[in-house]
């Protein structure tokens, strides 16, 4: 068989607005002293060192009236109420489950916050709660919402829609949350075959688009037939899409995805993930986006 | 020590340089895409990798969990093939429990743990390469990673050693120079307010020369962090352009 190798080089980035963008942002680094100013207000980031504002991480200030932020480039997520998350089940405990969700602590998924089987109105009893396992389990992954945030920074999420619940057969791709769009709706089906749930926690969750959904499972029935293989091939395809728009710090929404599948086309599927061909599609794809923006 | 000459009468030391004269300095931020920072970084001959995991809950033994701040976790370790004579145990000796043990009090010292309570954070070093400056290699390499993974921080930690010869105190010694016999300092510092995250002397030292040896250390410091704040600017700027809407 033949293997292809290469060296180490030192990958180019490529942007096609070129080095000029950077003018006008405020960078700073740990330690800079953003103002001596004692107007502002502290935020994110900065910390005040003798009656100084300085910066805590590196990154761009951003300035909202008074407030002084510094947002740096790469971070944990940091979730806010009505995020959609994919996450994956650590601990099952007394009436909760643990759920890590790339945050700073692990989220709470409360029993009193999840579709039970057999409709809206059911009452928890003890049983629910010793059966707790059959429904999620460790290692088992979800999407869900964010219900509400807890002082020390954790998350409390919900299942309360039949969309969330446990997940089947999929590929997950991690990147980083900074990378996902925000937008009004983070589960798509895509008219390339798959489905994909863009997680606002960098957790993206590819699988074969469902079909009639079985109401009375409460999103907990995960179906074990084999997937076809046109359809593996195409959750395939747009993982490698994936990870070459993430080394390009693509912003990922349903446009940016599609676009680049269909560049992606004209390749093999392995083929992606080579820098070249990698760097080929994402600028086919970023010249797309930059054309349907006007 | 007979027969090796650390300071010609010249003022030129082993390695050709003078005596105050860092190693050539290279570091990379971002190595893995995986962590959530990472660094790696090259002082001469010395190199290290550090990873950064975190803040996330704690792992392992619940009990260790601080509830008004974030616990660091620091594993040191150096790859079998960094020092001439092979390794058996790449960590867990002791030598590596105690620099572990120094540099989570370093960043303890730096890190703004109180921000992140009942969480953890995560720093894995490892040395590819020893020539001398372990400690300080990894200070550098951490604070890099520690940066890259966008964790607050009250100032970066740069750490440098210096060592006392002939009455001229040299900064940033190799692996020859510390073997020599002579003294050895390792000051890690928070270089904009010359606070001192940790200091390190393990060989006498008669105490007049202790002000010169320290004064020496801090320029040492203050000219890694220059190296270091260029490395930052730089990722800062490339990443940034890419990510501009």
């Amino acid at each position: 068989m033949a293997v292809d190798m290469r060296l180490p080089t030192v990958r180019k980035q490529i942007s096609l607005s070129g080095s000029q963008s950077t003018d006008g942002k405020h960078l700073v680094v740990p330690g800079d002293v953003i103002t001596s100013d004692t107007g502002f207000m502290r935020g994110h980031g900065t910390y005040m060192d003798d009656e100084k504002l300085t910066a805590s991480v590196a990154g761009e200030v951003e300035r909202v009236n008074k407030l002084i932020c510094v947002r740096p480039l790469k971070t944990r997520f940091n979730g806010e109420v009505g995020d959609v998350v994919v996450g994956r089940i650590t601990e099952v405990q007394q009436k909760r489950w643990k759920v890590e969700t790339n945050s700073r602590l692990d989220s709470v998924l409360l029993l009193s916050s999840v579709n039970l089987p057999g409709g809206e109105l059911r009452r928890r009893s003890a049983e629910d709660e010793l059966a707790m396992r059959d429904y999620l389990q460790e290692g088992d992954l979800i999407s869900a919402e964010v219900q509400s945030v807890f002082s020390d920074g954790a998350l409390s999420l919900h299942t309360r829609s039949l969309k969330y619940g446990k997940l089947g057969q999929g590929v997950l791709v991690q990147v980083s949350p900074s990378l996902v769009k925000r937008q009004k709706t983070h589960f798509h089906n895509l008219p390339c075959g798959a489905s994909i749930i863009l997680g606002n926690n960098g957790y993206i969750w590819l699988y074969p688009t469902p079909g009639q959904q079985d109401e009375e499972a409460g999103g907990y029935y995960t179906s074990l037939e084999p997937v076809p293989l046109p359809d593996r091939e195409v959750i395939s395809r747009l993982r490698n899409c994936l990870l070459a728009l993430a080394a390009h710090k693509v912003l990922l929404y349903d446009t940016s995805v599609l676009y680049c599948y269909e560049s992606s086309l004209s390749h093999q599927m392995k083929d992606i993930l080579k820098p070249e061909i990698m760097d080929e599609i994402v600028m086919e794809t970023r010249q797309r986006l930059l054309e349907q923006e006007g | 020590m007979a027969g090796l000459e650390l300071l010609s009468d010249q003022g030129y030391r082993l390695d050709g340089r003078r005596a105050a004269e860092l190693r050539k300095v290279q570091a990379r931020m971002g190595v893995f895409a995986q962590a959530d920072g990472s660094a790696y970084i090259e002082q001469g001959n010395t190199r290290a990798l550090a990873v950064v995991y975190g803040p996330h809950e704690v792992r392992g033994s619940r009990s260790k969990t601080l509830h008004d701040r974030a616990v660091i976790n620091c594993q040191y370790s150096m790859a079998t093939f960094s020092t001439a004579e092979r390794k058996r145990r790449p960590h867990g000796d002791r030598k590596s429990s105690e620099m572990s043990l120094h540099l989570k009090q370093t960043f303890e010292a730096a890190v703004l743990t109180q921000l992140y309570p009942r969480s953890q954070i995560d720093i894995y070093v490892k040395i590819l390469q020893s020539d001398g400056g372990n400690y300080s290699a990894c200070v550098n390499a951490a604070t890099l990673a520690l940066v890259d993974a966008g964790i607050p921080m009250r100032d970066y930690v740069c750490a440098c050693t210096a060592g006392f010869v002939e009455d001229t105190p040299l900064a940033d010694l190799c692996h020859a120079e510390e073997s020599g016999g002579g003294t050895t300092l390792a000051l890690a510092l928070l270089p904009r307010s010359e606070n001192i995250a940790l200091v390190q002397m393990d060989a006498r030292l008669h105490q007049d020369h202790l002000d010169a040896l320290m004064e020496a250390a801090m320029m040492a410091c203050k000219g890694l962090s220059k190296v270091l704040d260029s490395v930052v600017r730089q990722h800062l700027q490339e990443v940034s352009v890419l990510t501009r809407e």
